[in-house]
């Protein structure tokens, strides 16, 4: 039962604030209510799997591979509470930032929807019902960007849905030629079915088209376009949560997939993984450095900061992977909490532009401290939790004697910096071109806190790494030797 | 008194600006009371785990090395924190810079305490970030932000290295503790990869220490305020690079490869940098070119494969921390009370300023080398050193006569211009500034002094043992002030004679060094052209790849996709092998009518007709899943079609207007490679056998187990009912947003 909750609640959610037209103030509650739970309901998961291993839930009662199955090892429950912990910080955020328009055309219900959407996917061991979940964020997420109802909302959830689709369709397709070569959808069964036959052609088209649409999901280049047009037009706390976990479900769907379905280890698929991986870094944090606002300048650094995982993937040695799930766990946080504070900053000064900012550090020097702590750990500045994630892509790049990898790891870091700091140097150093009595707006304590909250996490994660860096190695050995999660999902010896 | 760095306000009281200062002062302490353990050739050790799994440890060790530099940052600290607190007292601004100066403190100590490399690389960034933040203390200046951002790239590069470098040596130790390194040199010396991890840990301690050519960065950094550079950029930070390199000595170094660098690089920065101090004006940043040139000596001296070149330096790094923060400090002092740090518009401010000139006399002698100060011992050690490397005693030899000798004269320049000759200054009646500001420098001089004097305070206790633990082995080297006549004191001799020549001759050397060499390695020009580059590259590349055109994006992703099929074509194994039996002629008309619709929306150049087509190939879909009898599904099918084309309708009527249809034969090249691509597939899975054991299984309990006799019904609603749940999910979540697209463009067309 514990394997549903995760999905039941956010979906009974929705539902149920659909049943709340127009009363935002219960809605605004139910939403936190409910995000809670999940957040308690992924603990619980969490403590369990880490406790007995994967577990497996065979719907309907029909057993596995005819019906569906939902099955948690430690990387599915992990992203579970993580969910759980950015759906209580927006849910909070949502309190000081919302108006008028967003929670009118049901902001809250589309974001329990998406919730609905992202714990379907970490959760679901067949193929075909991680599809379904997947049209539901997507959905729910361009539900979420044209809420706002502006000209811009509309134009980047046309091209979000446009690009979005095309690797869904792409999804669809490989499904098909899948259960046309192997007759089944359950992940644990493919993998035994396709042991042996993954360089076959048809496996391989099924594979590339997959690997594309995962790579456009997870923002990889150069399937990213959809991401720099649209991160930046909806609400504060909508943007917040598309950061934190759209791309990182793609992400998890190529790291469970090549994983499980396909093997990284085919020389052609590992070229272009790692590739396609060190191009993701590098392009995108070039694109950060050309941006001069905001969120524009946070939404490009996702793509390079998916680089890093997938590096993490490509290398496919245990330590590789650790880092890829360390820092996939490292970046929902810091990233979120980026965009949360893009938001205050916008709320003070008037804009995102950082041409007509300035002079945050001299007003509100905690704001500066608060926004140091997730920007250092995102450029991998230790001890925060971005360092270790950083470290460990690293080690793992020097240790397979991948020196370019490691290179552009290290470049790219610099890069980072860079762009990190130019948002520092103009938002917070630099006078605001106003004069200092510009930074004036008022931020409610509602949008402080889940800031606080996930530095206080990041600090956390970096302090602490150790058990962190522990719980990444079991998981990461679950996925490397999987027969306890296939165990799991078909029974039997 | 108003101070030059913000706009004044009431002088802040409260115990709490001294308490910093008063803290430090008590580690300093704390620090001494390991002196005899060290004497004794003792260390001190502390470890806790932090990473296991990745053999990363918490360690720290306390021997002569690292308690040298415990005792300057502690005690030297302690004086910048109080002379900053009487400094900026009335500056609002004053607990945000003590916090910063506390926190870069405890970096800089856990730097040199750490035994854990990756440990040390913490506080290593720490210190980067903490210089950063205040070197951009004014940042209301546009050139403090453009300083600290170039000392954060600098030196923010060189960490990358440096971190690169450190995981390297851990992967081949197999450990990431620094002692056991230091005893397993011949492992490092032995491995392919010393070279990668020589260059890559010397990349960062020179970027950090300011050697060429990355010196740039330091006199830029000068724009942090006088107490933060007396502080960072002169006494604890830029050595933090020296002190690696001195650390890893046992471990690198003992080669050729080694000897050759660290000698060359050192010496050249010590010779640009000692010229580029000649031609300041500017006190402060004149004495920011004598400590890069102070850092040049050290990293060469550190360079010289010779117990007497390691005591010298390991001398030089006490001495030059003694005077360095004495005179920086002191220029402080005379730019806050006689309102200038530019020494031609100084003079005379002997009988005005009698105690700030008497500390910089003698921290100024020091800094020449004078006998009986603790910087002759230094010097003198230095030259023994010199003479006795096995390299090339005669460059260096040479080179650090001659870099001494402007030191002499740089030391004449602070000292005595300011003070000599008809007074003047900016301010009209200056005056020596208060006790809290001028004790601290005070008494670091007097120690100059002191350990000149007395070396067998300071000789046995801690270079002795310093100069141990970097040498690697033991080191017969006497610390005295009188060596008796030896080649070292002649060119000492040699040496003042050049200083003072030199210093006669300033100003018209400073003339020919404007007009000759304008542009003597001006590293930071190269800075800025990098930096353009990438801004350029940056802003070519976010152009190229985003240009906020839908057409362009389809155009790649599409281009993307066929690329990904048509690889696993080419590279996967086994053919197609397909026969295609009788097609009934319903079927291909279906076919036939969503051909049609595809192409019409393609080739159109009206949006009403391309929505319609895009119906068309909807229902044409819908109607195949009739055929095959899942009603529901077609059905579902229709609804969320339905939906699609009002959203996109509605999206479009948002949208300028689109050009004609007109053909592009790169875009049919791509549409019509990847539909071949996906035929290619198709028919590769088609060749391939069906596995039935779930058809099968869902033929023989659908009826019996399920109670349904059609079996895609069952399986929507039962074997899969979870996906169907999910769609009907997507149904709802479709309405709502549809709905909220259209308020929305409601909303819009309002405004």
């Amino acid at each position: 039962m514990i394997l549903v909750w995760p999905i039941v609640i956010p979906m009974l959610t929705a539902a149920l604030l659909l049943l709340l037209p127009n009363r935002f103030a219960a809605q605004r509650a139910v939403a936190l209510v409910s995000s809670v739970v999940l957040l308690g309901a992924g603990l619980l998961l969490l403590a369990r799997v880490l406790g007995e291993g994967p577990i497996a839930a065979q719907l309907g009662g029909w057993a596995a591979p005819f019906g569906i199955t939902l099955v948690a090892d430690i990387l599915s429950a992990a992203m579970v509470v993580i969910t759980g912990i950015i759906a209580v910080a927006v849910s909070i955020y949502a309190y000081g930032e919302l108006e008028g328009a967003d929670e009118a055309n049901g902001h809250h219900a589309l974001t329990q929807a998406l919730l609905t959407g992202v714990c379907g996917a970490f959760l679901t061991g067949d193929i075909f019902n991680l599809y379904v979940w997947f049209e539901v964020m997507l959905i729910a997420s361009f539900g979420l960007l044209v809420v706002g109802g502006g000209r811009a909302q509309i134009d980047g959830a046309v091209k979000y849905v446009g690009l979005n689709l095309i690797a869904t369709l792409a999804f669809l397709s490989g499904i098909g030629l899948l259960y046309g070569t192997t007759g089944t959808l359950n992940m644990a069964d493919l993998a035994g079915k396709l042991d042996g036959r993954q360089e076959e052609m048809a496996v391989l088209i099924s594979a590339a088209l997959l690997l594309f649409a995962f790579g456009a999901k997870a923002g990889m280049f150069p399937a990213f376009f959809w991401l720099p047009a649209s991160y930046h037009t909806p609400s504060i706390t909508s943007a917040a949560l598309f950061s934190a976990l759209l791309t990182k479900v793609g992400v998890y769907a190529l790291i469970r997939t090549f994983t499980l379905v396909y093997d990284v280890d085919v020389p052609a698929v590992q070229t272009v993984l790692i590739w396609g991986a060190v191009l993701t870094m590098v392009v995108g944090v070039l694109g950060a450095a050309a941006q001069s606002s905001v969120r524009r300048i946070l939404s490009w650094h996702i793509i390079s900061q998916i680089g890093y995982m997938i590096l993490g993937l490509a290398i496919y040695t245990p330590l590789a992977l650790v880092g890829a799930i360390f820092y996939l766990f490292h970046h929902i946080v810091v990233k979120a909490n980026l965009f949360l504070i893009a938001g205050v900053i916008k709320r003070l000064t008037g804009s995102e532009d950082l041409y007509k900012i300035g002079g945050l550090w001299k007003a509100k020097p905690w704001l500066g401290v608060l926004f140091l702590i997730p920007a250092l750990s995102l450029a991998g500045i230790p001890p925060l939790s971005g360092f270790w994630a950083k470290l460990l892509v690293i080690q793992a790049s020097l240790e397979a004697e991948g020196w370019l990898l490691a290179f552009f790891a290290l470049a790219v870091g610099l890069l980072t910096v860079f762009s990190m700091s130019k948002i520092w140097l103009e938002a917070f150093w630099k006078p605001h071109p106003d004069g200092d009595d510009a930074v004036n707006g008022h931020v409610p304590w509602s949008m402080y806190l889940p800031i606080i909250a996930l530095a206080a996490i990041t600090i956390f994660i970096g302090l602490f790494a150790g058990m962190f860096v522990d719980a990444a190695i079991t998981s990461a050995d679950q996925i490397l030797n999987p027969d306890a999660y296939i165990n799991a999902v078909l029974g039997g010896s | 008194m108003t101070s030059t760095a913000a706009p004044a306000t009431p002088e802040q009281a409260g115990i709490w600006r001294v308490v910093p200062a008063l803290v430090l002062a008590i580690a300093a302490g704390w620090f001494a009371t390991f002196l005899p353990l060290i004497a004794q050739g003792e260390y001190a050790e502390f470890v806790v785990p932090w990473i296991p799994s990745l053999n990363i440890e918490l360690a720290f060790r306390l021997d002569a090395l690292s308690l040298t530099f415990a005792l300057l940052i502690t005690g030297i600290g302690a004086i910048c924190f109080l002379y900053a607190s009487t400094y900026f007292r009335s500056d609002p601004r004053l607990k945000r810079l003590l916090s910063l100066l506390t926190l870069f403190a405890i970096s800089m100590l856990g730097l040199v305490l750490a035994d854990d490399a990756i440990t040390l690389f913490v506080f290593w960034e720490g210190t980067t970030i903490t210089s950063f933040l205040l070197v951009g203390y004014d940042h209301h200046k546009k050139s403090a932000r453009d300083s600290a951002l170039q000392a954060l790239l600098v030196t923010g590069l060189g960490g990358l290295a440096l971190l690169a470098g450190l995981i390297l040596m851990g992967q081949v130790a197999g450990t990431y503790r620094i002692s056991e390194w230091v005893q397993m040199g011949g492992i490092f010396r032995d491995s392919g990869l010393y070279l990668g991890m020589l260059t890559l840990v010397l990349l960062g301690c020179f970027t950090k220490s300011a050697q060429f050519p990355f010196h740039f960065w330091l006199p830029g950094a000068m724009a942090a305020p006088t107490p933060v550079s007396a502080y960072l950029h002169s006494a604890t930070m830029v050595k933090a690079g020296v002190y690696l390199i001195a650390r890893l000595s046992p471990a690198l170094g003992g080669t050729e490869v080694w000897t050759w660098t660290l000698t060359l690089v050192g010496a050249t920065t010590m010779i640009v940098a000692s010229i580029w101090a000649l031609k300041q004006t500017d006190l402060k940043l004149m004495l920011a070119y004598t400590t890069v040139m102070a850092l040049g000596a050290l990293v060469m001296f550190l360079g010289g494969d010779y117990y007497y070149a390691t005591t010298g330096a390991v001398t030089f790094i006490i001495v030059h921390a003694l005077y360095k923060a004495t005179l920086f400090l002191s220029v402080g002092m005379l730019d806050k009370m006689a309102g200038t740090r530019e020494v031609e518009a100084l003079g005379g401010l002997r009988r005005a300023m009698p105690l700030t000139w008497g500390i910089i006399l003698l921290a100024a002698a020091s800094m020449a080398g004078f006998l009986p100060f603790f910087g002759f011992i230094g010097k003198e050690l230095k030259y023994e050193g010199a003479l006795g490397v096995a390299s090339e005693p005669l460059l260096v030899a040479s080179a650090a006569v001659l870099a001494n000798a402007l030191m002499v004269a740089a030391a004449g320049m602070v000292a005595l211009k300011p003070f000599l000759g008809a007074q003047r200054s900016p301010k009209p009646a200056p005056s020596d500034p208060p006790m809290t500001m001028w004790i601290g420098p005070a008494l670091l001089a007097v120690m100059g002094l002191t350990f000149g004097l007395f070396p067998d305070l300071i000789g046995p206790t801690l270079i002795l043992p310093m100069a141990e633990v970097v040498y690697g082995g033991p080191v017969p080297v006497e610390v005295k002030l009188w060596a008796g006549v030896n080649t070292a004191l002649k060119l000492s001799i040699a040496t003042f004679l050049l200083g003072f020549v030199f210093y006669w001759m300033l100003s018209r050397i400073r003339q020919s060094l404007d007009k000759e060499v304008p542009r003597v390695a001006d590293a930071a020009e190269g800075y800025e052209i990098l930096l353009q580059g990438m801004k350029d590259l940056a802003a070519w590349t976010a152009r190229t790849i985003q240009p906020g055109k839908m057409t362009s994006y389809l155009r790649y992703t599409f281009l993307l996709m066929g690329v990904l099929v048509w690889g696993a074509i080419l590279i996967g194994t086994g053919g197609i092998d397909l026969e295609l039996g009788d097609v009934p002629i319903f079927h291909s008309a279906i076919v036939a009518i969503i051909a049609v619709s595809t192409f019409a929306i393609v080739v159109t150049g009206s949006r009403l007709v391309a929505i319609t087509a895009l119906g068309g190939v909807g229902a044409g879909l819908a109607v195949i899943f009739v055929l095959y009898s899942a009603i529901d599904v077609a059905l579902t099918q229709l609804l969320v079609e339905i939906l699609v084309v009002v959203f996109i309708a509605v999206a479009l009527l948002k949208l300028p207007r689109a050009g004609t249809g007109r053909l592009r034969i790169g875009d049919a090249s791509i549409s019509v490679m990847l539909g071949l691509g996906v035929t290619f597939g198709l028919m590769a899975v088609m060749s391939t056998p069906l596995d039935r054991t779930i058809p099968d299984y869902f033929e023989a309990v659908s009826y019996s187990e399920a109670f349904g006799r059609n079996i895609v019904n069952v399986i929507l609603v039962d074997f899969r009912a979870l996906d169907t749940l999910g769609e009907i999910a997507v149904v709802v979540i479709a309405a709502v947003a549809a709905v909220a697209a259209l308020r929305g463009g409601g909303q819009e067309v309002e405004k």
